[in-house]
Order: structure tokens, then C-alpha cells, then sequence
């Protein structure tokens, strides 16, 4: 590849000092093994640690009570956003407020359901717009829906205008962009458990603090993806909308906002998925419905029961997934002039005519209206006792053991005591070396200034830990996913089917699969890395096969006309080119893990997430703040080095 | 607002003295609902309770830890279940920061220890003695702790001191913490299959009792202070070298408000008290027969008629 090795040059200079640092990294490490570095060397001496806890906490005290932020949070949190959840809460599920109508018969929700699929894609989406409602239904799990789902059609709509107007306004202007852009890493990177106390002291216990906890984690690819789309409106667009004569306004509605209609509905997408994957996590905080539900029921060891509201809600992912996705390619209907209202309409008058038929014959038929647990078809003793004989099977065991025993005692294990053998300069100036190799001296400067923030507070083994797993489930992942993705972008057929395990994989809730996992592997470092490695195998592989997908066929033509194998094709042609797309999946898989190893705590660990754990009841705060901070920039580092990296080599590839 | 009761409230309705309770807000109750179905039956209960005495009750999912906050904050009203081991450095934090106060314990007591399935016990007969458990410490070893048995304490969060213990009284044992209670769950239902000795941290009022028999390891027995004083215990100089206390208490709490905004609802708050047995009936309720927590609330009032109307009067 000619246009990769014009890069080589300017790297030399960079790859020395890096070299250099490595060497004095290693030359550190050494002499601490030979037990010749001096302690304050190799940890921050517990007496240099300076008192950032008690500072946060002051600093949180100002700005909740003498800046008087608590007291508009708190307006806004009782106030319109209450008032818009008790609507939708009495309309889905009857909570005894205004309008007091509801709740609306299931039938009626799922046959206009069905309606609005087949009028977006046919039979199919129908069928499983549809289906995924009565499946809800019949399952017993209609009302606990119906709760989440009331919090959600508030969140997800709030969340998409507060993310296509931030988006538009950092388009518009650029230091409003360059003020976003940081906020945002450090809201998608902070862990859950910072978030926690926040969200119920500001925004109160309750659907409300759900609600904003879902926005605030929806929010930010919305915006990202909004600016991006506007930043691609070709000028020739433009310019046929100027000459036109629309003002600034006009231009905004009527032609920016239009063409970057793609990238605004891919955003749309991003926005319903997290907002499903956050419904179990924030039953922490007062979101009512299948979340808490699904708590309850891990609490009583009911995997059965867990799983089956797993499959509705990634169900309901699926279903608001692929009716989005089929609202963007949908091409507008052109009526000859003179078609009557009724028939342009004509989806819109079936779908209110289902909807009223069904919920006249819910009042006549309580089946229709309501189905109870006792007339559920819920399987969930059956699942239970399924679950329990495979894991009891004499094959399964030893190879689990056989797993465990190899993960735990030869790969694991020793890894992570090596790493926390590293002292900790060297290690801050291997990251260093890495984030200069790869990136270049500004990264670099700042990767060595957040570690060493990091160092400075006085939980780096607890940090070591937490990255520890962070790293061994990335590269597994990779092991693991990289193949998957190859495999999967060889044929249209493969390629949906992989990717719809990443949605479902993405929003089934981890919470189910870490039972499991602990069945399988024990309260051990085996368990925490692979409910890791699961989540983090997601976005890794959805990028791998997007990016091998979008290769331009006239390279692959070359490729092909100068008689390359399938082998070299890949190797030398589709893999080089797809690499910036493959290392933004990197990166994205890198913060998932972040997020994951922080929920882990719920296994059993011992790094920065079992501290938050211990920080939740609130007095406290200071030190939570403290280590939500450590793990945000730590996720921090990896986002920049991996960004600027990809960023060089899209630029090189005249991508 | 327009409030339209619920069947079940206007037929408990008759039942009570309502003149003597007009002063109570009209504002909702909230009540905080866990992930255990003790707390969530109970909650449902004295939720149920209150509607009847012409309250309106809200339920509110909440992380265990973090309720506490909230009730200082007034956002959440009361909690029913303020388990001593667990809960009790959060609750005594919470009341040091001020909001929250102390409604009184309940009749159960708590206990939260080392804890063994039956099937344990065919594989190490000398059962429950701690010494006979430290003689078979080999059994429970794991790949991760090698020859020394493998313990699986609570949360870190509940401060259950495994590892002191372990020290103190010299065991051949390493201490392991579990995440959740699901977790400990995972691990009990693991051995299950195929009856593996497994030796975890437990607690009784608890479902697990019914789902998996089981007994406490007999450590030598709690003195107080033990945890404070290093001559007390086995071990003249270590502390933790006894078994937790058998006793423990098991809590409400409240807003500090509660008692002004809603005074008819907190003088029954102050009476209510349930005992070991009517707390394993409820979550019996849900784990074991499957009822839905508001149905088995419904079901436990109407079988224990006798025993809310007294705290109501």
C-alpha cells in the first residue's frame, strides 16, 4: 500500500521518543523487581495524596444548594417533566391521574402497532410490531411495559430534541462545538454509579430521576450524529436553497435539516436502543416497569421469569428499531392531484379504526382490555428448570471448570498481578509511549496528565484492577469478534444476522447473563471478564462488518482484475481500508467495557466499582465523585489516542 | 385532583375509624420497593394498610443504599425493612447527616452468617461446628484460593468482616465477596446440580430457606463488643473472633417530616410490627406460590385480619 507507507516518515521522530519512554519504563520496572526503587517511587505515598474528596464534596454542596441549582432541577423535575410522565403513565397503565382515561386495552395498542408496520414495511414489520406487543401481552408482562414505556415515549422524544438542538447549535457554531465536545466524553464515560446520587437528589426518586438518567445517556450520539449530517449537506444543495431566497430559518427547516435527514434518523436510532439498554439499570433510581420487575425477580433467583422479560425488552428495541430505520428509507408517496383526503390517508384512518374497534370490543371483553399473570403463557419454571439440568450436565461442567481453571490460574491471575508489579510512573509512561506511537505529543501529554491525576488520589491498585479487566475483555473480545465480523461482511445474509444479535446483545440486559455467567464460572475474575467481553464484542463487531461492507467495489474490482486471492483481497485490500471505521468500534468496544467492568461490581470484584458499590448510600458523595472521576479518565486516554489515531489514518487513506 | 379509590380501599374503608385520621395530607405516601420479596410483600402490605385509612401510597423502585438519601431528602416517606447487618452503617450515617428518624424495630429478629445447604453437610458430618468446618476446609476449595477452602461473604457494602474472622480464629479459609445477592444465589444454585459443598454468606428472614434447607455455622458465640474489644472472643488479641450476634434488629424508618405532614399514617407506622414467621409467609407468597406482590399483600391482609386492625385502631 503506497498511500500507507507516505505516513511512515513523519512517525520515525515520534516512534523514538516513545521508544525511549518504553525503555525507561522497563528500566523503572526492573529496578523496583530488583528491589532497588525507593517506595515513593512505585505508589504515591498516602501522604501526598491531596483531599479530593471533601473537596468535590464542598464543590457539589456550592453549586446544589448556594448556586441554587438543586432548586431548578427540582421545579423542573416536579413540575412539566411530572406532569408529562403522570399523562403518559395514566394513559399506558392507569395511574390515577390527569386525563384519567387510560389504560388504552393492549389490543388496541398492538393492532395499531401492526398497522403502523405495515404501512412503513409491509407484512414483515407488521408482523413483528405486532407480535411484540401481543407477545408482551400474553406473557403476563403488559402492564410492567406499559410502565416503562411511559417513562420512555417522554424520554426518547425529549432526548432527540435536546440532541438535534445542541447538535444544530454546535453545527452553527464552533465554540459552542468545541465546549460540547469534552462534556460529552465525560458524561458517556462517567460510570453508573456516579450518576446514581445525583440523579435522585436533583431530580428526585422516582420515574423522574429515570427519565433524566435515560436523557442524559441517550443524548450525546444524537448530537454527534446531528452535527455530523449537517456538516455533509453538499454546497450544491445549499446553494439551490439560497437562490431560492429562504432565510435563515427556511434553510435550516427546509433544506439542511432535509438532507441530513440520514445521519438525524441514525441518531434516532442510537437514542432508542440506549434508552432501552438503560431501563434495567435505572430501577436503581425509581424507573418503574420491566427494570424493577427484572431485579425482583434476579433477587429471587428466578432466571426463568429474568429472561423472558429480557426477550421483551430487546423485543421492543427491535420493534422501535426497525420501524425507525424503515421510516428513513421510505420514500415519500407523490398523490396525482385530486386524490381524496381518505385515500392519502389511508393508514392513518385504518390504523384509528383498529384502534377504536379494539378498544369498543375491550370494553365489552376484559380479554382484550387486560390479561392477567394467571392466564399468562409464562414459561418461567419450565426456563428455570431447563437452565439448571444444562448447567448440571457432566460435559458442560468440566469444560467450564476446565475454562475457569485456565482462565483464573494461567491467564488472568498472573496478568493482573503484573501489571499491578508495574510501579507507577512506568506504567503512566508506557501509556504515554503508547498514546505517542499511536497518536501524537498532545494526547500524549494529556494521557499522561489524567493517569497521572489517577495516581495522585490514591486508588491506582483499585485502577490497575479496573483497567485490568477492561483490557483482557477488550483483546478477548477482539479474538473472539474479530473473525465473527470477517465472516459475517462475506454475504448480505450473514451480515443482518450478526448484526442482529449486536442489537439484541446490545439491549438484553446484562443483568440476566451475568447470572448465568456466575454459574458457570464462579464468583472469579472469569465470570467479570466474559459479561464483559459480551458487551464489548458489540460495537467491535458492528463497525468490523460496516466497515468491510463500505469498502468501494471499484477497489475491490482492482483488487480482483489484478488477480488477488480472497485471502490477499481481504489482507491487503478490504482489511487496510476498513481499519478507521474497525478502530472506532475499538474505541466504542473500550468504553463499553468501562461501563460494563462498573457493573461487574454486581458479581463480585475488587477495582474502582466495588468502592462505588460501597459509596451508594450516599454519605459518601465526595469519594464517589472521586472514583466516577478515576474511571472517566482513564475511559478518557483510550477515547483520545484511539480518536486521533483513527482520525491520521482516515486522513491518509483520503477517506 | 379527582381520586378514585380502589375496590379493596373503600372495603377496608368501613372497617376503620375515619374522623380520627382527617388531619393526614392528601399528598402521596412513597413507598420505597427492593429487590427481595419480603420488603416488596411488606411494602404492598402497610401500603395497602395506609390506602385503607384514605391515604393515597406511591411505590418507587430504589437501589437499597441509596434510599437513604432520599428519605433524608423527603422524596421517599418511610422504609419498612432497615436490616441491622446491611443496612444499619447506611442507616446510622444517614441519621448522623440528619432528615431520617427512627420508627422502631419489628418483632423479627435478623441473623447474617456463615451458612451452609444440607448437602454440605453429608459431605463434612461434624456440621455446624465452626472447627468442624475449619477440618474440612479442603472441600471447599476452589482452583482460585488453592488448598485453602473458598468462603463467599456479602457485598463489601455490608461490612460483614469474612476476612477478620477468618484471621482471628485462624481458619484455612479465603474470603471471596459476592457482588449482589443474586450473585450468592448463582453460586448456591451452581452447587445445586450437583450437590458441591459450598460454605456462603446468608440471612434469615430469607427465601432461600425454602428453596434451599440449610443451617448457620455455630461460630463461638457473639458477646458484645466483641467487635470493639480484642479481650473478648476465643482469641485474646484479635477482634471478630465471634459469631454475629443471633439477634439482629430489623428497622423502619422514616422522613422526619412524616410525622407532621401525615401524623394518622405514622402513629400506625409506629405500631406495625411483623414477626420471622408472617415475613417468610410473605415472601413464601411470592417465591413459592407466584402471586404478584399486590395480590399476595391482598391475600396475607385477608388471612391476618386480626393483626393489622389492632394497628390501625
Amino acid at each position: 500500500m503506497a498511500v500507507l507507507s507516505t505516513n511512515a516518515a513523519p512517525v520515525a521522530p515520534r516512534g523514538q521518543t516513545a521508544l525511549a519512554l518504553v525503555a525507561l519504563a522497563v528500566a523503572l520496572t526492573l529496578l523496583h523487581y530488583a528491589g532497588l526503587l525507593p517506595a515513593w517511587l512505585t505508589r504515591v505515598p498516602e501522604a501526598l495524596v491531596p483531599p479530593f474528596a471533601p473537596w468535590l464534596d464542598a464543590a457539589f454542596t456550592f453549586i446544589r444548594t448556594d448556586l441554587g441549582l438543586e432548586k431548578l432541577t427540582r421545579w423542573i423535575a416536579e413540575g412539566p417533566l411530572q406532569f408529562a410522565l403522570d399523562t403518559t403513565a395514566n394513559l399506558l397503565y392507569g395511574k390515577r391521574r390527569w386525563p384519567n382515561l387510560g389504560p388504552i386495552p393492549w389490543s388496541a395498542i398492538a393492532g395499531s402497532a401492526a398497522v403502523l408496520g405495515y404501512a412503513l414495511g409491509g407484512w414483515r414489520l407488521a408482523l413483528l410490531a405486532g407480535g411484540t406487543f401481543v407477545w408482551t401481552a400474553l406473557i403476563g408482562q403488559w402492564k410492567i411495559a406499559m410502565e416503562t414505556m411511559s417513562v420512555l415515549v417522554v424520554a426518547a422524544p425529549l432526548a432527540f430534541v435536546i440532541g438535534l438542538g445542541l447538535g444544530i447549535a454546535a453545527w452553527a457554531n464552533d465554540r459552542v462545538d468545541r465546549a460540547i465536545k469534552p462534556i460529552l466524553s465525560i458524561l458517556q464515560t462517567l460510570p453508573f454509579f456516579t450518576y446514581l446520587l445525583p440523579a435522585v437528589i436533583f431530580f428526585k426518586v422516582g420515574p423522574t430521576a429515570g427519565a433524566v438518567a435515560t436523557i442524559v445517556y441517550a443524548v450525546p450520539p444524537m448530537i454527534l450524529m446531528t452535527t455530523l449530517g449537517l456538516k455533509k449537506v453538499s454546497p450544491a444543495v445549499i446553494e439551490a436553497g439560497q437562490m431560492s431566497g429562504c432565510t435563515r430559518w427556511q434553510m435550516l427547516r427546509h433544506v439542511y435539516i432535509p438532507a441530513a435527514r440520514t445521519e438525524i434518523l441514525v441518531g434516532v436510532n442510537q437514542v432508542i436502543m440506549l434508552c432501552l439498554a438503560m431501563v434495567v439499570l435505572t430501577a436503581f433510581i425509581g424507573m418503574p416497569g420491566l427494570g424493577a420487575k427484572l431485579l425482583a425477580m434476579m433477587g429471587s433467583f428466578k432466571i426463568g421469569r429474568s429472561f423472558e422479560i429480557g426477550i421483551t425488552i430487546v423485543l421492543l428495541a427491535v420493534t422501535l428499531d426497525r420501524l425507525s430505520k424503515a421510516w428513513v428509507v421510505r420514500v415519500p408517496e407523490h398523490h396525482p392531484r385530486g386524490t381524496p383526503w381518505w385515500r392519502r390517508n389511508k393508514y392513518l384512518l385504518i390504523g384509528l379504526g383498529v384502534f377504536v374497534g379494539f378498544t369498543l370490543l375491550g370494553q365489552a371483553v376484559d380479554w382484550f382490555s387486560e390479561i392477567g399473570r394467571r392466564q399468562s403463557w409464562s414459561r418461567g419454571k419450565e426456563i428455570d428448570a431447563a437452565i439448571k439440568a444444562f448447567l448440571a450436565l457432566g460435559p458442560v461442567q468440566s469444560v467450564t471448570d476446565q475454562i475457569r481453571y485456565v482462565f483464573n490460574v494461567w491467564i488472568l491471575i498472573p496478568f493482573r498481578d503484573f501489571l499491578l508489579s508495574i510501579p507507577t510512573p512506568a506504567f503512566i509512561l508506557l501509556f504515554a509511549a503508547a498514546a505517542l506511537a499511536l497518536a501524537d505529543q498532545r494526547v500524549a501529554i494529556w494521557a499522561a496528565v489524567f493517569f497521572g491525576i489517577v495516581a495522585l488520589t490514591g486508588w491506582w491498585d483499585r485502577a490497575v484492577i479496573t483497567l485490568y479487566s477492561v483490557i483482557s475483555a477488550v483483546i478477548l473480545a477482539s479474538l473472539i469478534g474479530l473473525p465473527i465480523a470477517v465472516w459475517a461482511s462475506f454475504t448480505d445474509r450473514r451480515a443482518n444476522r450478526i448484526l442482529l444479535a449486536c442489537d439484541t446483545a446490545q439491549t438484553f440486559p446484562s443483568f440476566v447473563y451475568l447470572i448465568p455467567a456466575i454459574m458457570l464460572f464462579g464468583i472469579t475474575a472469569t465470570s467479570v471478564v466474559m459479561s464483559i467481553l459480551i458487551f464489548a464484542m458489540v460495537p467491535l463487531v458492528r463497525y468490523t462488518v460496516e466497515g468491510l461492507r463500505d469498502v468501494p467495489p471499484e477497489m475491490i474490482e482492482a483488487a480482483e482484475m489484478s488477480g488477488a486471492t480472497r485471502m490477499q483481497k481481504l489482507w491487503k485490500v478490504q482489511l487496510p481500508m476498513a481499519l478507521p471505521t474497525m478502530a472506532i468500534g475499538f474505541n466504542q468496544a473500550i468504553m463499553f467495557a468501562f461501563f460494563m467492568v462498573i457493573i461487574a461490581a454486581f458479581i463480585g470484584t475488587q477495582d474502582l466499582g466495588q468502592e462505588l458499590q460501597r459509596t451508594l448510600a450516599g454519605a459518601d458523595l465526595g469519594k464517589n465523585l472521586v472514583l466516577g472521576i478515576c474511571v472517566s479518565l482513564m475511559a478518557l486516554s483510550f477515547n483520545m489516542v484511539l480518536t486521533t489515531w483513527a482520525d491520521r489514518k482516515k486522513a491518509a487513506l483520503g477517506l | 385532583m379527582t381520586r378514585r379509590p380502589t375496590a379493596l380501599a373503600a372495603g377496608a374503608l368501613a372497617l376503620l375509624p375515619l374522623a380520627a385520621l382527617a388531619s393526614d395530607s392528601s399528598d402521596p405516601i412513597v413507598i420505597p420497593i427492593h429487590n427481595w420479596s419480603s420488603q416488596i410483600v411488606m411494602s404492598n402490605v402497610v401500603g395497602q394498610i395506609l390506602e385503607g385509612m384514605g391515604n393515597t401510597v406511591e411505590y418507587v423502585t430504589t437501589d437499597s443504599q441509596a434510599v437513604y438519601e432520599s428519605i433524608r431528602l423527603g422524596d421517599v416517606t418511610l422504609e419498612l425493612e432497615v436490616w441491622e447487618g446491611a443496612f444499619g452503617a447506611s442507616f446510622r450515617a444517614a441519621m448522623e447527616k440528619g432528615g431520617i428518624v427512627d420508627v422502631g424495630d419489628h418483632d423479627a429478629i435478623t441473623r447474617e452468617d456463615w451458612w451452609y445447604p444440607m448437602w454440605t453437610k453429608d459431605a463434612c458430618p461434624g456440621l455446624p461446628s465452626w472447627e468442624a468446618l475449619n477440618d474440612c476446609a479442603a472441600l471447599f476449595a476452589t482452583p482460585e484460593t488453592g488448598d485453602k477452602g473458598r468462603y463467599l461473604d456479602g457485598p463489601v457494602d455490608w461490612l460483614k468482616h469474612g476476612k477478620e474472622r477468618v484471621e482471628a480464629l485462624d481458619m484455612d479459609f479465603e474470603v471471596i465477596n459476592a457482588g449482589s445477592a443474586a450473585a450468592l444465589w448463582a453460586e448456591i444454585g451452581a452447587a445445586e446440580a450437583d450437590k458441591t459443598p459450598v460454605v456462603v454468606f446468608n440471612w434469615t428472614p430469607n427465601f432461600a430457606e425454602a428453596v434451599w434447607p440449610g443451617e448457620f455455622v455455630e461460630f463461638p458465640e457473639w458477646v458484645d463488643g466483641c467487635d470493639k474489644d480484642p479481650a473478648l472472643g476465643p482469641n485474646p488479641e484479635m477482634l471478630y473472633d465471634c459469631g454475629n450476634p443471633a439477634d439482629g434488629y430489623l428497622k423502619k424508618a422514616a422522613w422526619e417530616g412524616m410525622a407532621d405532614k401525615w401524623p394518622g399514617a405514622y402513629a400506625v407506622l409506629e405500631k406495625i410490627s411483623f414477626t420471622n414467621p408472617q415475613i417468610a409467609e410473605m415472601a413464601r407468597l411470592v417465591d413459592i406460590d407466584e402471586l404478584e406482590p399486590d395480590e399476595a399483600a391482598e391475600e396475607w391482609l385477608a388471612a391476618n385480619e386480626d393483626i393489622w386492625t389492632a394497628w390501625t385502631e
